[in-house]
C-alpha cells in the first residue's frame, strides 16, 4: 500500500535504535456527504504525514482546528483505519495487524483526552475506572492487590488514595484530569498520547498538569505525542515540534530551532498571532496578522496549501506543492522560499 | 473623560441544591467613554455572571441581583423596567458572546438579523436598514456582502460568524460594547484577527468595551484598566501596564506566573498556583485564596482584606500583604 506513496524525506532523528514510534506516509481520508445532501466529497483529514519519536522523547504536533493533528494521534492509537501509510510502534506496523496482537500492542500506547469531564464514566467510582483496564487486561487478577495499585496510582498523580470512593463529579476540572492521567499509566504505556489535556482547564491549574506530565516522563521514561493548539505550552513541553496545516506537516524541528528560527511562513504567522501577558511587549510587538481562514479539507487550493494566505506567495506556490525537506542540521520545513 | 458605567456593590446570587452560591460578591468597578476595561478570572470566579447583571439577564428564579447598582449614563440600569431594558441592550449597550454559534439565530438570514435592531431601535426603513447592514459588513470585513447577507449562519465560519457578531454589536453605534470570552472559541491566527479588528473599530468609533476573559495575553494587549475576579470578588484593580509589572495581590502574580511565556527562557519547571478552584458553596471564612496562596499568614483566614488602595498610579489590592509583595518584588 506505501509504495504507492512517495517516499517522504527523512525526519530529523536522534539515534534510530531508541526510536519507539515512526509514522511513514500517513493518510487519513474520510468520505462524506452521500445522499441528500450534495454530491460525496473527500476531506483530505491527514495527507502523507511522516514523523518518528524516540524513547523518552516529547513531539508536539500542533495547528489549528481542522489541520489533523487529532486524527493523526488517532491513526497512531488505531481508533482509525489509516487510508494509506504505516504506524511502526515498537518495532512493528499497527496497521492491517491482526487484532488479538493489536490489543496487546496497544495497550503500551495510551491517551489522555482534551475534556475530563466527558472522557470519564459519570458512574464509576474514581477507583473504579482506573481499576477497569488493569482488570480488563489481567494486568492484575487479585482484586485487593489490584486496590493497592490504584491507591499508588492516585498519590502518583497527586491525590489521595480516599479519592478512590468519589465520583467524577465531586472533582475539580485539575483533579479529573489526573484522574485520566492515572488511568492512562495504569497500563505501564511507554506512548501517551496527550490531546489538548490542559485547554480545558483553568489556567491556573494548567501549569499543575503540565509539571505532573514533565515529573511522570522522567520518571517512568515514557514518550509523548504531545497535541495541541498552545504555543507557549508545548514549548515548554516539547523536545521536537511538527506544526501542521491542512493535513500535512509544514515545518518539523527541534524546539530551539521552532521557536527562535521558524522557517516556515505559517510557522511564524502562528507564532506572531499568540498574545504575550505583558502590555509594555505588547505595545511594541510588530504584528503580523494573516489574512482570510483556513481553506475547507474538502477542496485544497492548488500547489501549496497555505499560498492563499501566503505573505510571500509566488506563482510556483500555486502550482507545485513543495516536499518537507532539510534546512538545518535537525529541522525541516516545506516551503519553495527557504 | 466622563464616567459611562458605574457598577457599585453589585452582589448576585444562585440558589443550588448544595447551596446558595454568591457568584458575584459585592463588586464595584467602572467604564469611562472610549476606553477598555477587562473583568478577568478563571471558571467561577463571577465575571460572566457580572455581565449577565449589568444586562439584566441573569436567569430567575435561581438567580438574582440581591445587591448594588448599575449607573449607565445617570440611570440605574437595576432600577429600570423589562421595557425600558429591552431598549438598552443592543441599542445602549452592545454584546458580543463567546460562542457565535448559539448567539445567532440560525433560521434568519443573516442580513434580517443585522436589520431587525436597525429597524426596531433606530426606526429605519427597510431600504435604509439594509443599505446600512451591508455598509457594517464591509467595515468588519466580510467580503461579498450582498450576497452574505442572504445567507444563514451556518454558511459562515466560526472568524465570519464573530464578525457578524460584533457588526451586530455596533450597528446602533452603542456607547459601550459588551464582549464576553469573544474570542476563546477561535483559532489564534482568527483570534488575531477579530481581536485588532475590534480594538481598531473601538478606536475609530469611540465605543467602550467590556472584555471579559481568562486570557492574561489578550487583556494585557487590548485593556486600558483591568479588574481581577477570584470568588466571586475584585481582589486587584490596576491599569494593564501597571498590574502586569507590579501585581499586588497572590493570585494575580500565581496567575502572571504560571502561563508558559514565549517571550521569555523556557524554564524547566512551571511555577503552578497549588490547590484547586475554590467551592463557591462552602467559601472559607478569611480570604478565599488564602487556602492556595503561599504568602498565607493567621489573619488571612480570619478575615478577609477589603480592596484598598496600594502605592503607584490607579491600584487596589484585597490583601493583607499588598504592601510587602510589592517590596519583594521590587528587591
Amino acid at each position: 500500500m506505501s509504495a504507492v506513496v512517495a517516499k517522504a524525506a527523512e525526519a530529523p532523528e536522534t539515534n534510530p535504535a531508541q526510536k519507539l514510534l515512526e509514522v511513514r506516509d500517513l493518510v487519513m481520508h474520510f468520505r462524506v456527504g452521500h445522499g441528500l445532501f450534495g454530491p460525496p466529497g473527500l476531506v483530505r483529514a491527514v495527507d502523507g504525514v511522516s514523523f518518528s519519536l524516540a524513547r523518552g522523547e516529547t513531539l508536539g504536533l500542533v495547528g489549528e482546528s481542522g489541520c489533523g493533528k487529532t486524527t493523526t494521534g488517532r491513526c497512531v492509537l488505531q481508533l482509525e483505519n489509516p487510508t494509506a501509510g504505516e504506524v511502526i510502534f515498537e518495532g512493528r506496523n499497527l496497521v492491517g495487524m491482526e487484532q488479538a496482537q493489536l490489543r496487546k500492542l496497544r495497550n503500551r500506547i495510551q491517551v489522555i483526552f482534551q475534556d475530563p469531564y466527558s472522557s470519564l464514566n459519570p458512574r464509576m467510582t474514581v477507583g473504579q475506572i482506573i481499576a477497569e483496564p488493569i482488570a480488563v487486561h489481567g494486568l492484575e487478577r487479585d482484586p485487593s492487590a489490584r486496590e493497592e495499585r490504584v491507591r499508588g496510582l492516585l498519590v502518583r498523580v497527586g491525590l489521595l488514595p480516599q479519592h478512590a470512593h468519589r465520583y467524577p463529579h465531586e472533582l475539580s476540572g485539575g483533579q479529573r484530569q489526573r484522574v485520566g492521567v492515572a488511568r492512562a499509566l495504569a497500563m505501564q504505556p511507554s506512548l501517551i498520547i496527550c490531546d489538548e489535556p490542559v485547554s480545558a482547564l483553568d489556567v491556573s491549574i494548567q501549569a499543575q498538569i503540565i509539571n505532573l506530565l514533565d515529573e511522570l516522563q522522567a520518571d517512568f521514561g515514557l514518550s509523548y505525542l504531545f497535541v495541541a493548539h498552545d504555543l507557549a505550552v508545548v514549548r515548554h513541553i516539547s523536545d521536537r515540534i511538527a506544526v501542521m496545516y491542512l493535513g500535512k506537516i509544514v515545518e518539523l524541528a527541534s524546539r530551539r530551532d521552532l521557536y527562535e528560527a521558524p522557517a516556515h511562513p505559517y510557522t511564524r504567522a502562528l507564532l506572531s498571532a499568540v498574545p504575550i501577558p505583558d502590555p509594555a511587549m505588547e505595545a511594541t510587538r510588530e504584528r503580523q496578522v494573516l489574512t482570510g481562514e483556513v481553506p475547507s479539507p474538502l477542496n485544497p487550493p492548488s500547489g501549496c496549501v497555505f499560498h492563499p494566505r501566503c505573505p510571500l506567495a509566488i506563482e510556483r506556490c500555486k502550482r507545485e506543492a513543495p516536499q518537507l525537506r532539510a534546512v538545518g542540521s535537525a529541522h525541516q520545513a516545506a516551503c519553495h522560499l527557504v | 473623560m466622563a464616567t459611562l458605567l458605574s457598577v457599585s456593590s453589585l452582589a448576585t446570587q444562585f440558589s443550588t441544591r448544595s447551596g446558595v452560591v454568591k457568584a458575584v460578591d459585592g463588586v464595584s468597578w467602572n467604564v469611562e467613554e472610549g476606553e477598555t476595561v477587562a473583568l478577568v478570572g478563571e471558571s467561577g470566579c463571577g465575571k460572566s455572571a457580572s455581565a449577565l447583571s449589568i444586562m439584566r439577564l441573569i436567569a430567575e428564579p435561581a438567580g438574582r441581583i440581591v445587591a448594588g447598582s448599575v449607573m449607565f449614563k445617570g440611570r440605574d440600569l437595576l432600577a429600570l423596567t423589562e421595557e425600558e431594558m429591552r431598549k438598552v441592550r443592543g441599542r445602549e449597550i452592545g454584546m458580543i458572546f463567546q460562542e457565535p454559534m448559539t448567539s445567532l439565530n440560525p433560521v434568519l438570514t443573516v442580513g434580517r438579523q443585522l436589520t431587525e435592531g436597525l429597524e426596531i431601535h433606530l426606526g429605519m426603513t427597510p431600504t435604509a436598514a439594509r443599505a446600512r447592514a451591508l455598509e457594517l459588513l464591509g467595515m468588519v470585513g466580510i467580503p461579498d456582502a450582498q450576497r452574505r447577507l442572504a445567507q444563514y449562519p451556518h454558511q459562515f465560519s466560526g472568524g465570519m460568524r464573530q464578525r457578524m457578531m460584533i457588526a451586530m454589536a455596533l450597528a446602533c453605534e452603542p456607547p459601550l460594547i459588551l464582549a464576553d470570552e469573544p474570542t476563546t472559541a477561535l483559532d489564534v491566527t482568527i483570534q488575531a484577527q477579530i481581536l485588532e479588528l475590534m480594538k481598531s473599530l473601538s478606536r475609530k468609533l469611540g465605543v467602550a468595551m467590556l472584555i471579559i476573559t481568562h486570557n492574561l495575553g489578550v487583556v494585557a494587549r487590548y485593556a486600558d484598566r483591568v479588574n481581577v475576579m477570584y470568588a466571586g470578588k475584585i481582589i486587584e484593580q490596576a491599569s494593564a501596564r501597571e498590574l502586569y509589572a507590579n501585581p499586588r495581590h497572590p493570585y494575580t502574580e500565581g496567575l502572571l506566573r504560571s502561563v508558559p511565556r514565549l517571550d521569555e527562557p523556557r524554564r524547566s519547571k512551571l511555577a503552578p498556583i497549588e490547590g484547586q478552584p475554590p467551592d463557591l458553596t462552602h467559601l472559607p471564612q478569611g480570604c478565599s485564596f488564602a487556602p492556595r496562596c503561599r504568602w498565607r499568614e493567621a489573619r488571612c483566614l480570619e478575615s478577609a482584606p477589603e480592596l484598598a488602595a496600594v502605592a503607584g498610579e490607579w491600584h487596589t489590592s484585597a490583601c493583607w500583604q499588598a504592601e510587602h509583595l510589592g517590596a519583594v518584588a521590587a528587591a
